[in-house]
């Protein structure tokens, strides 16, 4: 390490750190201020010149959020208890089925692997945004429109959490599954016993990605029902109303954004381990 | 022979069977949600469809007005290509040089940094933050910053004035872009053996910019492709900010519609299924061409 050389000037690190910090601003000063905005009083919206920060903070905007304000009828803790129990369900399932539809794709040799493969990684470019419409013509086929099934089930084709499985997969020594191939362990008792234990990091990252895709699913266009309807969705009614509206606004922000960085903060050593493989070989 | 190789692929799928039985849940998924949407949209691409009667088979009618009659379709593909060529490659860059900045900062800098980074894409329609920060009136923080030192004297209609609004939803897409392909770049990074750069030094390495052309770059081959994918993913799946920030379909002039909205609009607004899948097609293909693109000038 001592031969790696040049050390930095110290203009060098001027430099380094001033160019992080204007970034760092520009990233954070949205966040901070949908903080700032969630704690304010409805007059502090309206002084000018406006202000980022708050001067005399309250809670209210919080307390209004959770009586019932997003709609008439439907209760905040409705719409977050839809959030929460979509996230979970989808991405639980979701975790299982790809974990193990990624062991054969990364250590069985079958005809079609290649092409499973490659298609996979296609796939990768062809978000649930870009498939909306052909998707929503399905659910309707399958007559699962206005049900909690038209927001999990396509989430569920997701080939992100699978390719990078596969691609952690592939650093597992063969020697491993052979050994316990030969203590007469079964596939399924390979997968459980010794694939699994072997890619958690892969595991925890897939739990990342899915549940923030999921936590942050609006259900438009599939979902009507305002009871089923999640708390992206209520967000997007309260920030319609403009600036009005902008305390309760910021204090659903706020709280939309915590459980997913919260999760990444948690678990970020094994997403970056699972990153690490996340190349493509091509 | 012929009979043979079939022979003796029936046999490796007969040896298969319980590869394909720990496929078989995620491909049900995959198939239906995935594959079929695509073979749907090229197969409907050639129908006149509203979701209540049957299709109706019109050949390339809807391809014909997709290239001849829709001039607006021009300009959703002009706002996209926008994204796919401005936006696209300076947040790719953008997230790749946040990703070595932050590399030459120590452990515990290093994990806040990227936590501050990486938030903005995990926060869903937190992007609705901007809405108030470029709000119309003189209470948007934007304007009144402006109005404050004097460089305007009437707050400036920032979203819906078709000079500002497509330029400022790249700012946010730009500050949304740190996602996954930013991760990516981190965990290359730091996958780099050191003692390469030692051997670097021996062989007459001067500085850091020479660093990350001779070593840096050339070991962070794969995840830079993967980076690509995603960002190409992203950026031509923009479609949400674009209608909810600068309204999309709706907009003046449809300053801000992307071929996404396009197809949102004739899909989930008018009801002509066909043309959405016709449009839906155009798009797929332009993906598919665009990775094609992207991957050889990255290879050089």
């Amino acid at each position: 390490m001592a031969l790696r050389k040049h050390r930095r000037s110290l203009f060098g690190t001027i430099m380094l750190a001033l160019v992080l910090i204007i970034f760092a601003c520009f990233m954070a000063l949205p966040v901070i201020y949908t903080i700032a905005s969630s704690l304010k009083p409805p007059e502090e919206f309206f002084i000018f010149p406006p202000r980022i920060l708050v001067q005399s903070p309250t809670l209210d905007n919080f307390k209004a959020l959770a009586s019932n304000l997003a709609s008439s009828w439907v209760p905040f803790e409705r719409y977050l208890f839809n959030s929460i129990y979509m996230s979970v369900i989808s991405t639980v399932a979701y975790v299982i089925v790809a974990a193990l539809a990624a062991y054969p794709l990364a250590k069985h040799q079958f005809p079609g692997k290649a092409a499973l493969n490659s298609m996979i990684t296609l796939a990768l470019m062809f978000t649930a945004a870009v498939l909306s419409i052909p998707q929503y013509i399905i659910l309707s086929v399958l007559g699962w429109i206005d049900t909690p099934l038209a927001v999990m089930a396509p989430a569920m084709a997701s080939t992100m959490g699978v390719f990078l499985c596969v691609q952690f997969l592939e650093t597992l020594p063969y020697s491993v599954l052979e050994s316990a191939r030969m203590d007469g362990a079964g596939e399924w008792r390979v997968w459980w016993s010794i694939v699994v234990p072997n890619i958690r990091p892969a595991l925890f990252t897939m739990v990342i990605f899915q549940f923030q895709a999921a936590w942050n699913s609006t259900g438009a266009n599939v979902i009507y029902n305002e009871a089923l309807k999640t708390l992206p969705a209520a967000m997007t009614q309260i920030a319609s109303a403009g600036i009005a509206r902008a305390g309760v606004g910021s204090a659903s922000a706020f709280i939309l954004m915590i459980p997913p960085v919260l999760v990444f903060i948690l678990s970020q050593a094994n997403v970056m381990e699972t990153m690490a493989h996340s190349g493509i070989k091509d | 022979m012929a009979i043979k190789n079939e022979h003796s692929l029936g046999r490796r799928m007969r040896k298969g069977a319980v590869s394909y039985a720990m496929l078989a849940p995620f491909m049900i998924f995959f198939i239906l949600f995935t594959v079929l949407p695509v073979l749907a949209a090229i197969g409907l691409s050639f129908t006149n469809f509203n979701m209540l009667e049957t299709p109706e088979f019109i050949g390339l009618q809807n391809y014909q007005r997709l290239f001849v009659g829709d001039t607006v379709f021009i300009t959703a593909i002009k706002n996209t290509l926008i994204f796919a060529v401005i936006c696209g490659p300076v947040s790719y860059l953008f997230a790749f040089f946040m990703a070595w900045l932050i590399n030459e900062m120590p452990k515990q800098l290093r994990v806040l940094l990227t936590v501050i980074f990486y938030a903005p894409s995990v926060s869903g329609n937190v992007y609705f933050i901007w809405t108030y920060l470029f709000s119309g009136d003189s209470y948007g923080l934007v304007n009144g910053w402006l109005m404050q030192l004097g460089l305007i004297q009437q707050p400036v209609l920032w979203l819906t004035n078709p000079t500002y609004n497509l330029t400022i939803i790249i700012i946010v897409q730009l500050w949304l872009s740190l996602g996954v392909s930013f991760l990516s770049f981190i965990a290359g990074l730091q996958g780099i053996d050191p003692s390469q750069y030692e051997a670097g030094a021996i062989d007459g390495i001067r500085n850091r910019f020479q660093e990350l052309w001779y070593i840096t770059i050339p070991n962070m081959k794969s995840m830079m492709l993967f980076g690509a994918v995603m960002q190409i993913a992203t950026i031509f799946g923009v479609g949400d900010i674009t209608q909810n920030l600068g309204g999309g379909y709706n907009s003046v002039n449809y300053s801000t519609l992307t071929i996404l909205n396009h197809i949102t609009d004739y899909g989930t607004v008018r009801y002509e299924m066909g043309y959405a899948c016709c449009i839906a097609v155009f798009l797929f293909v332009l993906i598919v061409l665009f990775k094609k693109l992207v991957f050889r000038l990255l290879k050089w």
